[in-house]
């Protein structure tokens, strides 16, 4: 058996010198390094001394790069001095991962260790990114995404092999239909052992593939760097989405030299920039020029791409009144005089009518998803139609378009801005406003405090208190989701985080923390259902332990409300499995030791507010709401846009609004 | 109708598996698929048919650009291509009908590659409809086992993307999925 040193792939084959230069060496050593250097106290049974090295190069029977390396090896156990040197070339995995972390600018994760990914934090006290340890993997994901939403930075979460991993499905797949940029990291089992159903290992690139932009298994220490160089840049370049990295124990164990500039991405493959012909530009300029109809269709893209100020720029110039998507509101501000509100299946109904009777639609980053436009035969059936939208795929994938722009949407508003002039639609303004007047006496916000306290008050006066701050917003999945949407006005980008495309309930408290946590100076409001909360409430042990200042508002009616309302329209009142128990929640958050309320009248909807703002520290609010209220205007799924169902008139008592 | 895509990839492990997964999660029927060397080592390439109208061969095309590792697609559909599919039929052959079987292979310009006392395998290269020929020839005399690789296509003439220029500018190459290059339908 020929003698291999253990660790000999780590010296490389650079150190291929004559054996004389390398005596030279060794005897200068032997003067001027004390005698204790020679043996390594801490490594006992890998001690060697001069003697026995140089014995080596003339005993080796092997070729002289063994022999040369044997000795090496030995003076590198030798001398602590030269290990020393060595050790600072190399790293093990897991020191890469933090390494890489940091330099991709990450200060904060979100995580939860087990057996395939210790090695990883055990690695994480020579970092100083911030981790935080979560209650379950699902919110680890949802504060990558919080965080990712509220900043435009890349989130990042991790998890352990197995059930870690798997746990990190749905907020993967949220991320996903969001377009939102996230890092999720998993341990797994050793590259050995893949594939022989080893303990905790589940093949996570292979169950996420499909919910993924693009995925990883890294099995060598080596491919590390590059691996997470890339994975960040694709998480964050084109359109933006969930990666992950699946590192394999082994990888994280094993060292190899870290070369930062040396792994930069190479993707020969991936066009994140694509841009518009010219021809195309003057296709829809002239559209668009020509519309007397005109809506602009404002999404989730403008946030994206950052491109607020040029949408304004365009609606003003223009004078094209503006609608926004769920995932848009924040994108132009809901006080313009030219934004109409939000369109969709829970929209404004004169938006759904001017939508449905407009002979141009200019859709700015949205991707005409089914809650938007309602039964597609019948959607907007007079209007030209064009799309700017960073991905090709979304080009005629619901809605048949007459032009596409392919780009980046601040680029190509930039170029657009360059040529286009003002368009002449008062008529249409006008007539759209008295649309608009028709609806608003139907609506809820006019009506006088009965006694009861309706969602739509909770909103409306939580956004009156806290106007004009620095307020992001939080929501779950339900009616309280669109009742925000509809009664909080969103002045700013990024004031609103939800879940829009996969609808995950339990999202809004784990995403609330990792918004926190990306902007601390913000003030944050969890607007959450009864069922909901229940999914996730786990992590307000989370946000105890970070000592976050969050504030929840449950919109607690004592129903999975968005199911009953269904239930109530289409399935003749029968709430099968929607009567929801739910805890005594004011005394569940001071088992957490946060402070809470419960309440129950209208009159005392501002003073709780009030109170939870001023007080240092998390608060929760019970808010007990009307038990079978519902959510007005509703496109029924598969109906016409402009066939909404609408609040019935018992409900419609004054247009005095206090 | 059916669309021929020839997709390079790298050659990378899973590589497969995301473009097939592409097919099935958005519900498009692959009709063949076949995967192979390039003259790169670093490239494979893939003849993709699928039954499709040309808005979702559009889509499908921008999709499989959106996949990380695809280097570049041709829609070579309705384009003057080399098509071949190769298949191997094992045919049942009586002593005396084996005079008629080798006609029928010399017509088809097909090669018989063995010889059983009751059987001969065929091997037949060729468009699809030729084999298809062939095949509808064969069938009285009872074809007991027959395999198709699945059609491999490439371009006519001297425009070969991926013979050309190095890996680096393979990229740069590629049509936008947008522009109308009138190479991809
Ligand atoms: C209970 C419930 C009810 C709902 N009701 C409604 C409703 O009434 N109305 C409504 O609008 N929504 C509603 N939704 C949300 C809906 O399901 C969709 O999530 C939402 O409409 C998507 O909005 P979007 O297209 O703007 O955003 P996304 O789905 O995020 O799409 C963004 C688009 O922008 C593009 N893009 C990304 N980056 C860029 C860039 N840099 N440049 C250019 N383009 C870019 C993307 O390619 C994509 O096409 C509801 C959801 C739930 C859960
Ligand atoms: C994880 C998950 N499961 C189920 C659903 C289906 N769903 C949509 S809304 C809803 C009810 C939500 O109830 P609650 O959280 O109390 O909010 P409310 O509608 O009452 O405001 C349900 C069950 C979902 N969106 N997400
Ligand atoms: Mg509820």
């Amino acid at each position: 058996m020929r003698w291999t040193p253990k660790g000999w792939t780590d010296f490389g084959t650079e150190y291929r010198k004559a054996p004389a230069v390398l005596l030279v060496e060794m005897l200068f050593l032997r003067v001027f390094l004390p005698k204790e250097a020679f043996v390594d106290p801490s490594l006992p049974d890998r001690a060697v001394s001069f003697c026995p090295c140089a014995a080596v190069v003339v005993a080796s029977p092997g070729s002289p790069e063994t022999a040369l390396g044997g000795i090496r090896f030995s003076l590198g156990n030798a001398s602590r001095k030269y290990e020393k040197e060595v050790k600072r070339m190399l790293k093990t995995g897991a020191e890469i991962l933090w390494e890489c972390l940091g330099r991709e600018g990450v200060e904060h994760v979100f995580g939860y260790p087990g057996g395939a990914i210790l090695p990883v934090y055990d690695a994480l006290k020579h970092s100083k990114i911030h981790h935080v340890l979560v209650r379950h993997e699902q919110g680890a994901t949802h504060m990558a995404d919080g965080y990712a939403r509220a900043s435009g930075r890349v989130g990042v979460a991790i998890a352990t092999s197995g059930p870690g991993a798997t746990n990190m499905v749905t907020g993967i797949a949220t991320a996903m239909l969001d377009s939102s940029s996230i890092v999720c990291i998993t341990g797994q089992v050793g590259s050995k052992l893949i594939g022989s159903d080893a303990f905790q290992e589940a093949d996570i690139t292979g169950v996420t593939l499909p919910i993924t932009k693009h995925n990883y298994l890294v099995t060598h220490a080596n491919e590390l760097a590059r691996t997470l160089r890339e994975a960040f840049y694709v998480a964050r370049t084109g359109r933006t989405g969930p990666v992950l990295v699946d590192i394999t124990k082994d990888a994280q164990q094993s060292s190899c030299e870290f070369d930062w500039e040396a792994a930069k991405p190479q993707l020969l493959g991936y066009r994140p920039d694509l841009s518009p012909t010219p021809q195309e530009y003057a296709q829809a300029l002239k559209l668009v020029q020509d519309a007397k109809r005109p809506v602009i269709l404002a999404g989730h893209g403008i946030l994206l791409s950052g491109a607020m100020q040029e949408v304004r720029e365009l609606v003003e110039r223009t004078g094209i009144p503006v609608t926004l998507t769920l995932l848009g509101l924040g994108a132009f501000p809901a006080s313009h005089p030219l934004n109409l509100g939000m369109m969709g299946m829970h929209g404004e109904a004169w938006v759904n009518h001017a939508i449905q009777e407009a002979d141009l639609l200019l859709a700015l980053g949205m991707r005409f998803d089914d809650r938007v436009t309602g039964n597609l035969k019948t959607y907007a059936p007079q209007a030209k139609k064009v799309q700017v939208d960073i991905d090709p795929t979304e080009i005629n994938k619901n809605v048949k378009v007459d032009v596409a722009l392919i780009g980046d949407l601040r680029e190509i508003l930039r170029e657009l801005l360059l040529r286009i002039e003002p368009i002449d639609c008062s008529k249409w303004r006008g007539y759209i406003d008295r649309l608009k007047g028709d609806s608003a006496v139907r609506d809820i916000q006019n009506l006088p405090d009965s006694g009861h306290l309706y969602a739509a008050h909770v909103i409306n006066d939580l956004w009156r208190e806290t106007r004009g701050g620095n307020v992001v917003v939080v929501t779950d999945v339900g009616q309280h989701q669109m009742w925000e949407a509809q009664y909080f006005k969103h002045e700013e980008p990024r004031s609103l985080i939800t879940s829009g495309g996969l609808g995950t309930m339990g999202f809004a408290l784990p995403a609330a923390i990792g918004v926190k946590v990306a902007r601390p100076e913000a003030e944050v409001w969890v607007v959450v259902g009864g069922g909901g909360f229940q999914m996730t409430m786990a992590e307000l042990a989370t946000l105890v332990q970070e000592g976050l200042k969050i504030h929840i508002a449950i919109i607690n009616n004592g129903y999975l409300g968005m199911v009953r309302q269904w239930q109530e329209f289409f399935y003749e009142r029968n709430y099968q499995s929607t009567p929801l128990l739910s805890p005594d929640f004011a005394k569940l958050a001071e088992a957490y030791g946060i402070r809470s309320t419960a309440v129950t009248q209208r009159s005392q909807v501002v003073p709780a507010v009030r109170s939870a703002r001023e007080h240092d520290g998390p608060v929760l609010i019970d808010f007990r709401v009307e038990q079978e209220d519902s959510v007005y205007p509703m496109v029924a799924a598969g109906a016409a846009l402009h066939e909404m169902i609408r609040r019935p008139n018992p409900i419609v008592e004054s247009a005095e609004d206090e | 109708m059916l669309i021929t895509f020839v997709v390079y990839v790298e050659n990378k492990p899973g590589v497969l598996t995301r473009v097939a997964s592409l097919f099935r999660r958005r519900a498009f029927n692959i009709d063949s698929l076949t995967v192979g060397r390039t003259e790169k080592p670093e490239v494979s390439r893939m003849t993709i048919t699928v039954d499709a109208d040309q808005d979702q061969a559009r889509r499908i095309e921008a999709s499989l650009y959106k996949l990380v590792n695809v280097l570049l697609v041709e829609n070579l559909t309705n384009q003057r291509a080399i098509v071949r599919d190769l298949a191997m039929i094992k045919v049942a052959a009586k002593h005396e009908e084996r005079s008629h079987l080798l006609q029928l292979v010399g017509v088809f310009r097909a090669r018989v590659v063995d010889v059983a006392p009751e059987s001969l395998t065929i091997e037949i290269t060729g468009a699809e409809a030729k084999i298809d020929g062939l095949l509808e020839a064969l069938r009285p005399y009872g074809v007991l086992e027959m395999v198709r690789t699945g059609i491999v296509a490439m371009r006519r003439g001297n425009k070969s993307p991926a013979a050309g220029p190095p890996m680096g500018e393979l990229a740069e190459m590629a049509p936008d999925a947008n522009n109308d290059d009138p190479q991809s339908v």
